[in-house]
C-alpha cells in the first residue's frame, strides 16, 4: 500500500514536470530581432519611411570568414532598406565558399583569393558565362606589439621577416636600432605571435614577407603559418588578445581589431607608413589588374614590393563572387541590389566603421558598380 | 527467478493456463527480443562508430602524404598521414598524464578529506558541492583557464623555468603569455579533479567499517588506518577512478583550444608555447574550414584518438577486474 | 593497562602505581612521535590538498557568478543574436537556449528507451557472451572522446547526405552516443536494487514477465530511473566540441532540428569567447569593447544554472520518490 502511494505521487509529480516542460518549450516566444529593426512592422504596407522596397526572399552567401563582421554590418544594413530580404552569409572559410559557389550551393560567396584556374571554368560553367570577382572588402593588417615605453616603432620588410622568422631575438637588436634611430630599445625578448588556423591574413601577411623580407624570409607564401614553434592564437581575436597577454610580443591581426596596440609603421621605399584606410585603398589603386579574366573580374596582383608613396603593402583583399547571368530573375534581383549596397558609399561606411576596413576608392567604386549593373536573369 | 514451479496439486485447466502465461510466447517474447536487441544494440553502435569513422577517414588513409599536403593546405610538406599524426597522439598522451599527475594525488586527498577527516555534516555537504561541481561544462573551464587562471599564472611559470630549467619538462624560457602545456594541464586537472573525487569518496565510504575500527583498537593513529585499511580496499577503485579521468582528459577539447599555443614537436617542454597539440583539439580547430579532404584526415585523427581511448578503458576495466579477484574485501 | 592486571592487588600502592603508568605513558609517547608526526604530517596534507583544489573550483564558481550576473537579465535571455554585430549592446541566448533544448530532448528521446531497454537487457535477461559483452563495451562506450562521438554523428550522416551536413539531429545523434552508456549504467544500478521478492511475488500471481518487468520492475525502480536520466542530461548538456562540428553556428533563431545550424549554449559561449574584445572607436557611444565576453560569462551562467537545476531536480526526485526498501 505505502508504495503504491508513492508511486501514484510519483506520477503525479511527473506529469506536472512534462507538462511544465511543455509549458516552458510552448509559452516562451523569444524575440528574433534584439537590435529593434522591428523589421516584422514594415512588412504590412510599407509605411515606414522612405525604405518601401518590393525585393524579398533570402539570398544565401558563404566564404571567408575574413569578410565576417562587414559582412554582418552589411547584412544588417541591407536588411533595414529590405525588410522582406533575408542575408545569410555562412563563414565556412574562402576555399569552402568557393566550392560552394561554383557548385551553385550559393548564390555568392566571399574568398581572401581569386578563382584559380580550375574553379575559373567552373564558375563560368555554373554562371553560363562570365562571373563577378570584385574586391568589395579591403583590410589592412596591422603589425602590433605590446611594448609599452615604445610608441611609433617603424620596420623595414626584411626587420620584420626577420623578426617573424625568429632570427631577430631581442627588441634591442641592431637591425631594429637601425630602423629607428633616436629611439630608446629595451632588451626585452621578442615573443612573436602568429595565426593557429589558416587564414586569409596570414596568406596576406606570408605574401608580403616573401615579397619585401627577402633572404630573411624563407618559407612560401601560405595560408597556414610556415614557422613551427612559438606562440599562436586562433582567429585575429585571439592575436590581439595573446599580444595583449604578454610583453614584448609582436603579431599581425586585421586593422580593425588592433585596439589601443601599438602599431608598427611599415618600411616602404625610403619611407615609413603607418597603417590607414587611405594608405590600404592606394595599394589596390597601386596594383595591376590580372588579365583575362571575363569582364565580371576585377581581380588584383599586389604589388607588396611597392615603392609608391603614401601605400601600407599589408592588406587583405577580399574578393565578393557572384554571376552575371542568373536562371532566376528574382535571385539576380536579389544579387544586384545586395552587392549594389556593399559597393556603395554607404555600405563601404557601414563595414569601415563595424569591421575597420578601409572603404574603396571611388575610381574603383565606378568600375565595380557598371559590373553590378550587369547582373541580370538570362 | 523463474523457477517458481507451479503448485503440483493445481488443477489441469490452471496449469496449462499458468504455462501460457509465464512462459516465452507473444507479448513476453516481443519484448525480450526488444531489450535484447537494445543490448545488442549498444554493440552494433560502437561498431558503427568504427565503421563510419572509416569510411569517411579511407580518403586520407588511401590518398599518399604528397597529395594530402597538396589538397589540404595546413597538411605539412614531405609527410604523410602518419608523421602528421604522431606529434599530435604525443600531445595528446602529454596533456593528460600531466593532468592525471596533478590531479590524482589531490583528489585522493580531497576524498579522504570528505570521508574521513571532515566533520560529518560539513562532509556531506562538500560531496554534494563536489558532484555539482563534477557537472560544470568543459566551456566554461576553458573560458576560466583562457580569461582568469591563465593572466595569472606566469610569474609562477617563469620561477620554475629559471629554478628547475635543467629538467627538460620545465625547460625554459617559459612563454609569455602562458598560453602552455602546464597551463592546459592545470585546467585539465581542475576539470577533472571532481570526477576522480566523487569516485574515490565513493569508494573510501565503502570501507567496511570493522577494518576501520579494527586498526584504531590496534592503537594505529588515524593516518595509519587510512594506510592500512582504507587505501588498500580502495586501490582498484583509485585505479578506476583516475583511469576515468584519463578518458575524460584525453577527449577534452575545449579548454586545450582555448588556452594553448599549437604546434606540432615532440616536445616535453611544457612552459614553451607551440611546441604541442592534442588531437580533439586540432579537429575542433581545423574542422570548419577544412575542405573534403582535410575532414577526411581530421577523422582519421580522430579515428586514432578512439582506438586510444578504447585501449586505455580496456586496461583499465582489466586491471580493475584483475584487482578485484586479488583483494578479499569483496 | 594490562600491567595493572599482572600485579596482586595488596602489592600496589597508588604512588607505585602512578609511577609505573606514567613511565609506560612515556614509553607509548617515545615511541610513538615518529608515527605521531607521520599521522600530524599527513593530517595537514589531507587539509592542504583539499584547500589546495578548492581554489580553483571556487574561483570557477565565483568568477562565472561574478563576471555573468550583471548581463543576466530577461533581454538577454529572450532574444537571439540576429543583426547583432561589433560592440554594440544588444543581442542575446534565445536562440543559443532553443537549440540546447531541442537538441538534447532529442537526444534524450532516442537514447532514454535504448538505454533502459538495454539495462533490462542485462538484468532480467542477459546471460552468456552477449551479456558479458554488453557488460563491457558499455564501460569502454563511457570512454568514448565526445570529439570522436560528434566526428561519428557527421560521418554517419554524412554517408547518406553528402559531405558538409549541418543540422540539429546530427548533434542529437551525437549526444546520444554519450548518454547512452550512461543511462544503461544507472538503470543497471537501480534494477539491481529492486528485491527479487517482489519479482516472484508477481511471477506467483501468474503474470508474465514483461508485464512484470514493465509494472513491478520499472515501477518500483522510476525514481531512480529518472533520476539517472537527469544526470546523464545534465552530463551532455554542457558538450561542445561535438555540437560544434556537427550542428555549427548561427544567430539567428532555428526551430527546426532536421535543417540548418542551430546555436546552442556552450558553443554560444566558445563563439563568443573566439570573437574577443571589439575595438570601440573613441566617440563611439554604444559601443562595449568587452560586449563579447561579457556575453560569454552571461551565457556560461545560464549553463551552470541549468545543469545545476538538473541535479538539484534529480536529488530531490531521488530523495522524495523513491521507495523506501530498506
Amino acid at each position: 500500500m505505502e508504495r503504491r502511494v508513492k508511486l501514484s505521487r510519483f506520477s503525479r509529480a511527473g506529469s506536472a514536470v512534462v507538462i511544465g516542460a511543455l509549458a516552458l518549450t510552448l509559452a516562451a516566444c523569444g524575440s528574433d530581432d534584439p537590435v529593434g529593426n522591428a523589421t516584422g512592422e514594415s512588412t504590412g504596407d510599407g509605411s515606414t519611411a522612405d525604405t518601401v522596397s518590393d525585393l524579398s526572399g533570402e539570398l544565401n552567401g558563404a566564404g571567408a570568414s575574413s569578410q565576417e563582421a562587414a559582412m554582418n554590418a552589411w547584412r544588417a544594413g541591407f536588411q533595414s532598406l529590405n525588410a522582406d530580404v533575408t542575408v545569410n552569409y555562412d563563414p565556412v572559410g574562402s576555399g569552402g565558399g568557393r566550392t560552394q559557389f561554383v557548385e551553385g550551393g550559393v548564390s555568392f560567396a566571399g574568398s581572401d583569393a581569386a578563382l584559380d584556374e580550375e574553379e575559373f571554368a567552373l564558375a563560368q560553367e555554373r554562371c553560363m558565362g562570365d562571373f563577378v570577382e570584385v574586391p568589395l572588402y579591403v583590410s589592412p593588417i596591422a603589425v602590433i606589439y605590446n611594448l609599452p615605453e615604445v610608441e611609433g616603432l617603424q620596420m623595414s620588410g626584411e626587420t620584420l621577416a626577420g623578426v617573424f622568422n625568429g632570427d631577430i631575438t631581442s627588441w634591442d637588436d641592431p637591425a631594429i636600432a637601425a630602423d629607428n634611430e633616436g629611439v630608446e630599445l629595451p632588451s626585452t625578448r621578442i615573443t612573436p605571435v602568429n595565426r593557429s588556423d589558416e587564414s586569409g591574413t596570414t596568406e596576406n601577411f606570408t605574401e608580403y614577407l616573401a615579397a619585401a623580407g627577402g633572404d630573411a624570409w624563407p618559407h612560401d607564401p601560405s595560408g597556414d603559418w610556415p614557422v613551427q614553434g612559438g606562440q599562436s592564437a586562433q582567429g585575429t581575436s585571439g592575436v590581439v588578445q595573446t599580444v595583449q597577454g604578454g610583453e614584448g610580443t609582436i603579431g599581425y591581426a586585421d586593422a580593425s581589431q588592433a585596439g589601443s596596440l601599438g602599431t608598427v609603421a611599415i618600411g616602404v621605399g625610403e619611407d615609413f607608413v603607418p597603417y590607414s584606410p587611405e594608405a590600404a585603398a592606394a595599394i589596390v589603386d597601386a596594383s595591376p589588374r590580372l588579365e583575362g579574366r571575363g569582364a565580371g573580374s576585377l581581380a588584383l596582383e599586389l604589388d607588396r614590393d611597392t615603392d609608391a608613396e603614401g601605400t601600407y603593402p599589408i592588406v587583405l583583399v577580399s574578393y565578393s563572387l557572384a554571376c552575371l547571368q542568373y536562371a532566376d530573375e528574382a535571385e539576380a534581383e536579389l544579387v544586384k541590389s545586395f552587392l549594389g549596397y556593399v559597393a556603395s558609399e554607404e555600405g563601404q561606411q557601414q563595414s569601415a566603421s563595424a569591421a575597420g576596413s578601409a572603404p574603396i576608392s571611388a575610381e574603383l567604386r565606378g568600375e565595380i558598380e557598371t559590373i553590378v549593373e550587369q547582373i541580370s536573369a538570362s | 527467478m523463474t523457477t517458481t514451479a507451479p503448485p503440483p496439486a493445481a488443477p489441469p485447466a490452471a496449469r496449462r493456463r499458468r504455462r501460457r502465461t509465464t512462459s516465452d510466447t507473444g507479448l513476453s517474447r516481443v519484448f525480450r527480443w526488444l531489450s535484447t536487441g537494445a543490448g545488442a544494440l549498444i554493440l552494433l553502435v560502437l561498431a558503427a562508430v568504427a565503421i563510419f569513422l572509416l569510411i569517411e577517414a579511407w580518403p586520407a588513409i588511401s590518398a599518399g602524404g604528397d597529395e594530402l599536403s597538396a589538397r589540404v593546405s595546413w597538411f605539412p610538406e614531405d609527410a604523410n598521414l602518419v608523421t602528421f599524426v604522431g606529434p599530435l597522439v604525443f600531445g595528446t598522451l602529454l596533456a593528460a598524464a600531466l593532468a592525471l599527475a596533478i590531479a590524482t594525488p589531490l583528489a585522493v586527498g580531497i576524498a579522504l578529506f570528505i570521508s574521513h577527516y571532515a566533520p560529518r555534516r560539513l562532509a556531506s555537504a562538500l560531496g554534494y558541492v563536489v558532484d555539482l561541481l563534477a557537472a560544470i561544462p568543459s566551456v566554461v573551464y576553458g573560458l576560466w583557464g583562457a580569461l582568469t587562471f591563465a593572466p595569472l599564472v606566469y610569474p609562477v611559470w617563469d620561477w620554475l623555468a629559471s629554478t628547475l630549467g635543467w629538467f627538460p619538462l620545465f625547460a625554459g624560457p617559459a612563454s609569455q603569455p602562458p598560453r602552455v602545456m602546464l597551463t592546459v594541464a592545470v585546467v585539465l586537472a581542475a576539470m577533472i579533479l571532481p570526477i576522480i573525487t566523487a569516485v574515490c569518496r565513493e569508494v573510501f565510504l565503502q570501507t567496511p567499517r570493522l577494518h576501520e575500527e579494527a586498526a584504531l583498537a590496534l592503537g594505529a593513529t588515524r593516518w595509519e588506518m587510512v594506510r592500512t585499511a582504507v587505501l588498500p580496499f580502495a586501490r582498484s577503485g583509485i585505479v578506476s577512478a583516475s583511469m576515468l579521468g584519463l578518458g575524460r582528459a584525453l577527449g577534452e577539447t575545449m579548454a586545450v583550444l582555448m588556452i594553448l599555443s599549437p604546434g606540432t614537436l615532440y616536445s616535453f617542454a611544457v612552459l614553451q608555447a607551440g611546441q604541442q597539440q592534442t588531437i580533439a583539439a586540432n579537429i575542433a580547430a581545423q574542422y570548419p574550414e577544412a575542405p573534403p579532404l582535410g575532414v577526411s584526415t581530421l577523422i582519421a585523427t580522430g579515428l586514432a584518438l578512439f582506438v586510444i581511448t578504447m585501449a586505455v578503458n580496456m586496461a583499465a576495466r582489466a586491471i580493475v577486474a584483475r584487482r578485484k579477484d586479488f583483494s578479499g574485501a569483496n | 593497562m594490562s600491567t595493572t592486571v599482572e600485579h596482586l592487588p595488596g602489592d600496589s600502592t597508588p604512588g607505585q602505581d602512578q609511577d609505573r603508568s606514567a613511565s609506560v605513558r612515556a614509553m607509548l609517547k617515545g615511541a610513538d612521535a615518529r608515527r605521531k608526526r607521520t599521522d600530524r604530517g599527513m593530517t595537514v596534507m589531507v587539509y592542504l590538498a583539499f584547500a589546495l583544489a578548492m581554489v580553483p573550483l571556487i574561483s570557477v564558481s565565483w568568477t562565472v557568478l561574478s563576471n555573468g550576473i550583471e548581463r543576466f537579465n530577461l533581454y538577454f535571455l529572450t532574444n537571439s543574436m540576429r543583426g547583432v554585430f561589433g560592440g554594440i549592446d544588444a543581442g542575446g541566448i534565445y536562440h543559443a537556449i532553443v537549440g540546447t533544448v531541442q537538441i538534447t530532448l532529442a537526444a534524450a528521446v532516442i537514447s532514454v528507451p535504448i538505454g533502459i531497454l538495454a539495462a533490462v537487457y542485462l538484468v532480467e535477461y542477459g546471460r552468456g557472451l552477449l551479456a558479458r559483452s554488453v557488460t563491457f563495451f558499455v564501460d569502454v562506450m563511457t570512454g568514448i572522446p565526445s570529439i570522436v562521438a560528434g566526428l561519428f554523428a557527421y560521418a554517419l550522416f554524412a554517408v547518406f547526405f553528402g559531405p558538409g551536413i549541418r543540422m540539429g539531429i546530427v548533434g542529437a545523434v551525437a549526444l546520444s552516443v554519450l548518454m547512452i552508456p550512461v543511462v544503461v549504467r544507472s538503470t543497471e544500478e537501480m534494477l539491481k536494487l529492486v528485491p527479487n521478492e517482489l519479482r516472484e511475488a508477481s511471477y506467483a500471481l501468474g503474470v508474465p514477465k514483461w508485464l512484470t518487468v514493465v509494472k513491478v520492475v520499472l515501477r518500483t525502480s522510476v525514481a531512480g530511473i529518472v533520476t539517472g536520466v537527469m544526470l546523464s542530461i545534465a552530463r551532455v548538456i554542457g558538450e561542445t566540441a561535438p555540437l560544434l562540428i556537427t550542428v555549427g553556428v548561427i544567430d539567428s533563431i532555428n526551430n527546426n532540428l532536421f535543417e540548418g545550424r542551430m546555436m546552442t549554449l556552450p558553443v554560444y559561449v566558445y563563439r563568443q569567447y573566439q570573437q574577443g574584445y571589439v575595438p570601440c572607436a573613441a566617440d563611439a557611444a554604444d559601443c562595449i569593447s568587452t560586449i563579447n565576453f561579457d556575453r560569454a560569462w552571461a551565457a556560461a551562467l545560464t549553463l551552470i544554472l541549468i545543469v545545476m537545476a538538473l541535479n538539484l531536480l534529480a536529488r530531490l526526485i531521488s530523495r522524495y520518490f523513491s521507495p523506501k526498501l530498506r
